[in-house]
């Protein structure tokens, strides 16, 4: 055990190197190095939100709302079917299920599930009796999943650069969940007021036929509906319009919309690309002197009667905006709808000063911790004891490296692992110097004792640290956010702490032995 | 200099002959821990509950009369108000809201309001009903999985007597620290949760360690009685058992005191967890080998190897 060959030795060196030339970026100035190439040194470790302060926001995509919109235009198509055979139903209806129908003369039944099952090749067609539900199939039902989550994810990154912080990061998170950090934020409601809203824009013409509040009472006229307007009531503007329920110009063909001032008052201006400005034109010229709605998710932000027909395809909306308000509903229109509404989950925001807060004191404790262990194991080992501090700087610098090349982020429960490491990180060295002190007692030879030491402490030290890594690997799988930080610095505090202890302090304690050749062992 | 050592040389202290006070007093605090855990109960905090937190920092001295007084009249349930660290640090909690993510949402936007601008908001944190109730699934998940492979480890590097000993000794060890959870009214959450499980791989730590040493004098001394030789494999172990301990606990004693408010109640469960598993692996899980009535049974063919061994 205490014969190294000598490219062993050059390994163990090697690897040590390594570790102080990867580990070193992390204790120089943020950019001292280029950052190009992923395996070169140069990488620092960055740290966790709870650290540098920031947000973090778990937002749920309602998923059901987008296979319900799906279902509800396959309804109009089976509604249009239906109607051209001449077959009679009732009860056609769309939910976030299916769609369903019921056929009313049996004879028809078998002649409208074959229409209906033409219409799209990717639905099922099941039910029995007069009854047919349609449904999509699972493949079709988790690529429009896949498709409302990568478009929200889009539209999430559109409207968190918007913002202008460094790195946020954007991730979807199992089925149908997209976690948001963004670090150095300093106020999340505004977060929170961006991400939160759909921002589906569209143009309705209102109805005036009659008032909201006649329709009320005498029954809303077809086509139309009741929608309640964005503003509050303190502000003096109506709080129903009575529109037609059919869309005239769509938001999606906004290309452009800035915040900008009219009359002194915010307002905010909007853009067509060419097929919604042709479209906002012919709208606008065919009903001259009518009101248009502008509408922004289900809610009238104003209804501006239209003077003249708007050729350029641009135009402004006018509303009870704050700059703050016209400023992000110009960011929700640039960086378009989002295909779902979402909810936000969770929300977890750290102030930059806490962040330096638990930083210094995070540096406190891990110095006084190390501190503390390496006086204590000079004391009761002597000699060894300084071998084995020797191992357990080795081993801070391996975490450190390894965390700079795997990018892990660095947390204050991680910081709190690395502590904790430390502690345990000498176990391993106790192990073999407790062993060697028996083997000793025995009477032993110095180099015999040595040797014995490492080889019988072997097993023990790894059936130890092997269950405390199965530990650290659950806590990694299951854990979020802050747990996983922990597992990442415990998991690899193991693993680089029993190649120091095995292997740093054998090398060290192998060339003591030969170039020394002590005559006591004082252990 | 002679090396200080904590646990003298020749250490034979009969743990065995009073195992039965362990016994006793570890089964009693089992179920003082269980009957509590089901009668009063954890004080989860919001990441199993669901609800919002706010740490503030107020503009002097903080007023917790004051602010009790005005957010407790928004109407928004139990709003528990504690000061901490200095003086001007106060943490604000909020009971989950009826209803649901818009409803927290809103109250959380209340709270802010109502706070004004006088404090500055230095951490707030809102866990919504559905995400709180999968932690605390995934929690008892984590838990329940590291043990049954921790315990399958175990059993496949030594005989089942061990693993259920070292497996019995750790829900000891997380029944226990759960109960002074429920005891101390101390906030369980997401991270005291890390420092349970991390206690229940320490544990094992330790009782591998002790196992190992029982294994290997077994195949030493074939003669010596069952108890005499657990004697001795905790006595031999002991003063490593009591040094990485020691170790351990200096590091988490510097973090305790200065690793700052966040992670106090993580450290505490750390370092009452470690005495309890320290206490465990020497006086629960090897005196319950036998009562699992480890046997000396060693096939014929290893005899050989284990003449060999002896021979080293």
């Amino acid at each position: 055990m205490l014969y190294f060959t000598k490219w062993k030795a050059a390994l163990v060196l090697l690897v040590c190197a390594l570790g102080v030339i990867y580990a070193a970026p992390n204790f120089l100035p943020k950019g001292t190095f280029p950052t190009e190439a992923s395996w070169m040194p140069g990488k620092q470790i960055s740290l966790g939100l709870d650290l540098r302060g920031g947000s973090h926001m778990l937002l749920e995509v309602g998923v059901d709302s987008v296979i319900r919109e799906r279902y509800d235009s396959l309804t109009e198509n089976m509604r249009d079917a239906l109607r051209e055979a001449r077959i009679r139903y009732r009860g056609l209806r769309g939910s976030a299920d299916g769609a369903s129908v019921t056929i009313v003369n049996d004879d028809d039944v078998e002649k409208a599930r074959s229409l209906i099952a033409k219409l799209d090749p990717q639905t099922v067609v099941g039910g029995d009796g007069n009854h047919i539900m349609v449904t999509y199939n699972e493949k079709t039902r988790r690529e429009m999943v896949d498709r409302a989550i990568s478009q929200s994810l889009e539209v999430v990154r559109r409207r968190v650069d918007e913002l202008g912080t460094t790195e946020p990061s954007i991730q979807r998170q199992g089925e149908d969940r997209i976690v948001v950090q963004v670090p150095g934020l300093n106020d999340p409601s505004r977060l929170r007021d961006i991400l939160g809203r759909t921002a589906k824009m569209n143009f309705h013409l209102i109805n005036e036929s009659k008032t909201p509040q006649q329709a009320r009472e005498t029954g809303i006229p077809p086509g139309a509906v009741i929608m309640p307007g964005a503003d509050d009531a303190s502000a003096g503007a109506p709080q129903e319009y009575l529109v037609d329920r059919r869309v005239v110009v769509s938001g999606d063909n906004l290309i452009d919309s800035q915040p900008t001032f009219n009359d002194g008052r915010p307002v905010v201006s909007f853009r067509f690309d060419a097929a919604g400005g042709a479209r906002f034109g012919d709208v606008t010229s065919k009903n001259t002197g009518r009101r248009l709605a502008i509408v922004l998710d289900g809610k009238v932000i104003s209804a501006p009667r239209i003077n003249e027909p708007i050729m350029g395809g641009s135009g402004i909306i006018t509303g009870q905006f704050s700059v703050q308000e016209a400023n992000d509903l110009s960011l929700l229109l640039r960086a378009g709808a989002l295909p779902a509404p979402m909810k936000i989950l969770e929300e977890r925001s750290i102030g930059p000063g806490l962040g330096q807060d638990s930083i210094e004191s995070g540096e406190i404790a891990s110095v006084l911790g190390m501190v503390f262990v390496v006086v204590f194991m000079a004391i009761s080992y002597g000699l060894f004891g300084i071998f084995a501090n020797i191992a357990l700087m080795i081993n801070l610098i391996l975490i450190l490296a390894v965390m700079s090349i795997l990018q892990a982020t660095l947390t204050l429960p991680g910081i709190a692992g690395i502590v904790l490491t430390v502690g345990m990180a000498v176990d391993a060295n106790v192990l073999i110097f407790e062993r060697i002190r028996e083997e000793r007692k025995i009477g032993r030879s110095i180099i015999s004792s040595i040797d014995a030491g490492y080889r019988s402490a072997m097993s023990t030290i790894l059936d130890a640290n092997i269950t405390t890594l199965i530990a650290a690997l659950v806590l990694f799988s299951f854990g979020s956010g802050p747990i996983k930080g922990f597992a990442v610095t415990l998991a690899i505090g193991i693993i680089t702490s029993m190649f120091a202890a095995i292997w740093v302090t054998r090398l060290i304690v192998a060339y003591w032995v030969k170039y020394r050749r002590p005559t006591e062992l004082v252990l | 200099m002679k090396p200080l050592h904590m646990v003298p040389d020749d250490v034979n202290i009969p743990f065995l002959k009073v195992r039965k006070l362990f016994y006793i007093f570890s089964l009693s605090m089992v179920i003082v821990s269980g009957v509590l855990f089901f009668t009063k109960g954890l004080n989860f905090g919001i990441d199993f509950r669901g609800g919002i937190l706010l740490e503030i920092k107020t503009e002097g001295p903080a007023d917790v009369t004051a602010l009790r007084n005005n957010l407790g009249s928004l109407g928004l349930g139990d709003v528990a108000i504690q000061q901490f660290g200095e003086p001007d640090d106060v943490l604000i909690q909020l009971q989950r809201q009826d209803g649901d993510e818009k409803a927290q949402m809103a109250a959380l936007e209340t709270v802010t309001k109502a706070l004004g601008d006088g404090v500055s908001i230095r951490r707030s944190e809102l866990v919504g009903p559905k995400v709180g109730s999968e932690l605390k699934e995934a929690g008892l998940f984590s838990v329940l999985i590291s043990l049954a492979l921790i315990m399958i480890y175990i059993w496949l590097r030594f005989e089942w007597q061990f693993a259920v000993a070292s497996v019995v000794a750790l829900l000891h060890d997380v029944i226990i620290t759960v109960g002074l959870f429920v005891v101390s009214g101390i906030q369980f959450d997401l991270a005291t949760l890390a420092a349970i499980l991390t206690v229940g791989g320490y544990s094992i730590n330790d009782t591998v360690v002790v196992f190992d040493r029982i294994r290997e004098f077994m195949r030493k001394y074939r003669k010596m009685d069952l108890p005499e030789l657990l004697d001795l494999s905790i006595n031999t172990t002991l003063s490593r058992t009591v040094m990485t301990s020691f170790t351990t606990l200096l590091a988490l004693i510097a973090l305790f005191l200065f690793g700052g408010e966040a992670i106090r109640g993580f450290t505490f469960a750390l370092i009452f967890g470690i005495l309890i598993g320290t206490y465990s692996s020497i006086c629960v899980a090897s005196p319950l080998l036998i009562v699992f009535k480890l046997r000396r049974k060693i096939p014929e063919g290893e005899e050989s190897k284990t003449e060999e061994a002896n021979a080293l």
